[in-house]
């Protein structure tokens, strides 16, 4: 289980050195607080997931969303009625996305291409309106759904573990507080893991099959290969890496809401997989740690900082780039995002891994220099 | 026809293909014997393409049955069509364009090894050394073995139909079935591929091609049958069918070599 | 069977939005083979035509008047707008009709933003996989609909009803029954009018048009399209364009039924790709079928008489008529076998 060819091994302890020392890198970046790294960190964990599915195997999903909200629903319930361990709240949250991932996927699959796209988009689109209307019980509608201070949660009362006397109890890890710094590194753990099952999969028997599907499916047939049970399991694991994605975002903050299984937020997560490099290992976290992290600088800068930023323009010119630029920031940074992402589809199809491997390749040819980790392991994941 | 001998791997028994009211294949009987090399032959519209996606599952017969070792076949999916040991090359050669020469050989030794369908996770490609070796070996023999690291697709038309080729072979298929292997080739490469063939023969492998080209036919049947407008007009040794009036009635024109 | 009658009427005018997007969507896919996620956004840019022609004719000069003061003795500000000012009555009626008149301004408008996209993007996608034509037209849909956001803000833009439409029309009394007893908002009426004129226009130019004729031609056998074709590109680009045109009229007439915002496009698209696949994919007629089907079905649904047998049907019941059509019958009602199936 644990054979590792030497070069999968160094890819992921140093993927392991970057993540763990993300507090550290991430500060003169401003942006090393705990909150914005765990969803980069947890962002990453969907991604990875949804790539084992559209980057494998081609089958663009415009469902996901829906896996993530299941998978947040869950965590809370489980919160609300076993215990405010992340222990349960995660296990029935991966269970849940699997199982719902599963029912999806068994009729989705059945049709290939942009049948295939229309049919999750319909499931996914189906589950945020009942989320929205006739499931309120489950899911409490606009509101979201909350703990309370008077929920059962029944391990926890067997267990006589106490309630602190006052406020709202928090997410914990056997008992550990799941606040700050170390809610960030058991995410970051979660991830580690979740990429080392996704090289796994991807140095696989499974995963070669997986890529004999995107790239021809008669001849998958005429090998002897049965490509729906493939098809399939690729499906539910994707699912159930949302649903753990899911799962910590309701880790980190005990809420659920219907918005987040909208279908603009599979467009997202394609978005983020498609910058970084679809079917590539570290692409998907690339694309979904940029788009976080340029969500958040780019939301905050006002007017203001514009004005300061272009002091250095005549007056006239000044104003006019202020104006110009205030279109792209703040409020406006999903423009900037939609034309990133047409910008990228039109001349970088193979996202920015494929980009770097590219300058690389002129940047060797001038002179000798040796291949970037990321970039060898990448064309080397292709091959 | 007589009683089938026990060595008949194949036996095509009175298949009936209609569409639509269109009869595309009437009272097919074909009997394939074990370690023989049995050559289609027909002009353009005769059937044969029809005839061999009836084999291979790809199109149900109307009534007739396809038996392949004492198994009907009539009714499964290719997948379990392969996994009972028959291996396919197209006519455009179908193989995983965007994945390495050497995965493509691999991909289908793993699924004689592993079955149609098994979620093998953990263990690495890479540590298959045993596939691998076999892999290679068939490369070398291919001639494809300096070009294992390149993407399929990059490889010429006649490349691609080696690739083909030593995909079937590494499944050790109990019968080959052969779609027109030389179309759309220079007379060299021709020449090359019956040369691979003849080897392939040699070892005792079961083949039936199907094929446009009486040069290859000749070189390398045992037995043709003769398809015109869905029925079979005639059949037996090379030398037999040549000299058979009708079928030079049906190849007017095309005159045999 | 009054209350049967009101729903179908209800459902007309929806659908007849649906018709109008999807016979677009099935217009572009059919001859141009792409796949267009920002359909929508061309449906909400038609929305905000009719925003931007109210606007024009609402300008307004405002002075100052120095006579005048208010009750308590502020300056009274004089607003005059200026298309009345310099036309009077007439001025009067344009800004009352803006929103039916906004068609006309919104044909030209259109036009050449469904010819800019195609020339600048969407012909370089012919060749690419569904996938991708996908991916690169959802990101322009969010570039169209946050340019429209940093214009006009996230806030719906209610649009008015011309005032002598306000009223509603006494459907019943024209069919015999007794006055009152099935009424129809009259505007609902009109557009669904409009919708219908505005197929019949496309269908009566696909027909009796060369030009149409080679589009349904390709339609029919795409490989023909390009053995035809003697200035393809061109007959593609207007293709797009009148695409453009139809989801951009369908979106100005719609505004006083539905106040627009920026979103209002990703609305509607999920539906309209849900009505193209009902419809089957490829086919005009069943595009419009399927649109008015689909409204009528949403209609239904929404009756308290359903809800309450089957909660929440009426948010869900077009995908789910989606899912077991592409299921059972996935060249929809009126596709030809073999288009996309597999």
């Amino acid at each position: 289980m644990f054979s590792f060819t030497r070069k999968q091994f160094t890819m992921l302890v140093v993927f392991t050195a970057i993540v763990l020392t993300m507090p550290i890198w991430l500060s003169p970046l401003g942006a090393a607080y705990p909150g914005l790294m765990q969803k980069f960190v947890i962002y990453a964990i969907f991604a990875i997931g949804f790539n084992i599915l559209f980057g494998l195997t081609g089958y663009l999903s415009f469902g996901h969303a829906a896996f993530l909200g299941v998978g947040s629903y869950t965590a809370v319930w489980s919160f609300k009625l076993l215990s405010m361990d992340m222990i349960p709240a995660l296990f029935f949250a991966v269970i849940f996305a699997g199982i719902f991932a599963l029912f999806i996927g068994y009729f989705s699959l059945r049709r290939s291409g942009i049948y295939f796209s229309i049919l999750t988009l319909a499931f996914a689109q189906m589950s945020y309106s009942l989320a929205y209307s006739v499931l309120t019980p489950i899911t409490n509608g606009e509101t979201g759904l909350l703990i309370a201070r008077d929920d059962p949660r029944a391990i926890d009362t067997m267990l006589g573990v106490g309630q602190s006397t006052s406020g709202m109890p928090m997410p914990s890890l056997m008992g550990f507080d799941l606040t700050g710094y170390s809610g960030f590194y058991i995410c970051a753990l979660v991830l580690i893991v979740c990429f080392f099952v996704s090289q796994k999969i991807f140095a696989s028997p499974f995963g070669m099959a997986l890529r004999c599907i995107k790239s021809n499916q008669t001849r998958m047939m005429y090998t002897g290969f049965n490509t729906k049970p493939y098809m399939l399991t690729a499906f539910v694991i994707s699912g159930m890496f949302a649903g753990l994605a899911g799962g910590l975002l309701a880790v980190t903050d005990p809420i659920a809401g219907a918005e987040r299984m909208k279908w603009t937020e599979s467009g997202n997560l394609v978005l983020m997989t498609i910058l970084g490099g679809v079917g590539t290992l570290v692409g998907p976290v690339i694309g979904a740690w940029l788009i976080k992290y340029f969500e958040n600088i780019f939301s905050a800068i006002n007017t203001n900082m514009l004005n300061s930023f272009f002091e250095f323009l005549p007056d006239g010119f000044q104003s006019v780039m202020v104006t110009v630029m205030s279109k792209f920031v703040g409020e406006g940074w999903h423009l900037t995002l939609g034309l990133v992402f047409v910008l990228i589809v039109v001349f970088l199809p193979g996202g920015l891994v494929e980009g770097t491997e590219r300058l690389m390749r002129r940047f060797r040819r001038s002179s000798d220099k040796p291949r970037s980790s990321v970039s060898s392991a990448a064309s080397e994941e292709r091959s | 026809m007589t009683e089938t001998p026990p060595n008949v791997v194949l036996h095509v028994a009175d298949v009936f293909k209609n569409f639509d009211g269109l009869k595309a294949l009437s009272d097919i009987d074909l009997q394939i014997v074990e370690g023989t090399t049995h050559a289609i032959i027909g002009p353009n519209g005769a059937g044969k393409s029809t005839l061999l996606n009836v084999i291979i599952g790809r199109l149900p017969p109307t009534s007739g049955a396809v038996v392949f070792d004492g198994t009907v076949l009539t009714g499964m999916s290719p997948h379990e069509i392969n996994q009972r040991g028959i291996s396919r090359v197209f006519q455009t050669p179908e193989i995983f364009a965007d994945l390495s020469v050497l995965y493509n050989i691999m991909a289908p030794a793993f699924a004689k090894r592993d079955g149609a369908f098994r979620i093998n996770m953990f263990r690495p490609v890479e540590d298959e050394a045993e596939i691998r070796e076999e892999a290679e070996k068939l490369l070398h023999e291919f001639g494809l073995y300096d070009r294992r690291e390149d993407h399929a697709g990059a490889l010429s038309r006649g490349d691609k139909r080696r690739l083909e080729l030593a995909m079937c072979l590494i499944q050790r298929p109990r019968l080959l079935l052969l779609d027109e292997p030389t179309a759309g080739m220079s007379r060299h490469d021709t020449n090359t591929t019956i040369e691979l063939l003849k080897d392939i023969k040699q070892r005792g492998m079961t083949i039936v091609i199907i094929e446009h080209d009486m040069h290859v036919v000749f070189s390398l049947a045992d037995q043709i049958s003769v398809l015109a407008q869905g029925r079979f007009i005639a059949s037996g040794q090379p030398q037999e069918v040549k000299d058979d009036p009708r079928v030079k009635e049906a190849y007017l024109g095309v005159p045999a070599e | 069977m009054d209350a049967i009658l009101a729903q179908l009427l209800n459902g007309l005018d929806k659908g007849g939005a649906y018709a109008l997007i999807a016979l677009g969507l099935t217009l572009v896919f059919g001859t141009l083979g792409v796949v267009n996620f920002a359909h929508g956004a061309l449906f909400m840019l038609g929305c905000f035509c009719a925003v931007v022609f109210r606007y024009l004719l609402t300008i307004e000069t405002v002075t100052i008047d120095p006579e005048q003061l208010s009750p308590w003795g502020a300056p009274v500000e004089l607003r005059t707008p200026l298309v009345q000012d310099w036309l009077g009555d007439w001025g009067a009626f344009l800004v009352d009709y803006s929103v039916p008149l906004s068609v006309l301004f919104a044909v030209p408008v259109m036009l050449v933003i469904g010819i800019v996209m195609e020339r600048g993007l969407i012909k370089h996608f012919y060749k690419r996989s569904h996938a991708e034509q996908i991916l690169v037209t959802f990101g322009l849909a969010i570039v169209l609909q946050e340019i429209v956001k940093s214009f006009f803000g996230a806030n719906p833009m209610p649009q008015p009803i011309p005032s002598d439409l306000r009223s509603a029309a006494d459907v019943g009394a024209w069919f015999g029954m007794e006055a009152h007893t099935l009424t129809y908002p009259t505007w609902r009426l009109v557009y669904l009018l409009f919708s219908l004129g505005v197929i019949g226009a496309v269908f009566a130019f696909m027909r009796y048009t060369t030009f149409g004729m080679v589009v349904r031609a390709g339609m029919a056998d795409r490989e023909t399209v390009g053995v035809l074709g003697i200035d393809i590109d061109r007959r593609f680009t207007i293709i797009f364009g009148i695409a453009a045109v139809v989801a951009g009229v369908a979106g100005a007439m719609y505004t006083p039924l539905l106040a627009p915002n920026y979103q209002i496009g990703m609305d509607f698209l999920v539906l309209s790709f849900v009505v193209v696949v009902v419809g089957g994919m490829g086919s005009l007629p069943g595009a419009v079928v399927a649109g008015f089907l689909l409204g009528i079905l949403q209609s239904f649904a929404s009756m308290n008489e359903i809800t309450s047998i089957i909660p929440g049907i009426d948010q869900v019941i077009i995908y789910l008529v989606a899912i077991v059509i592409l299921l059972v019958r996935p060249r929809g009602l009126m596709g030809r076998s073999g288009v996309m199936e597999s």
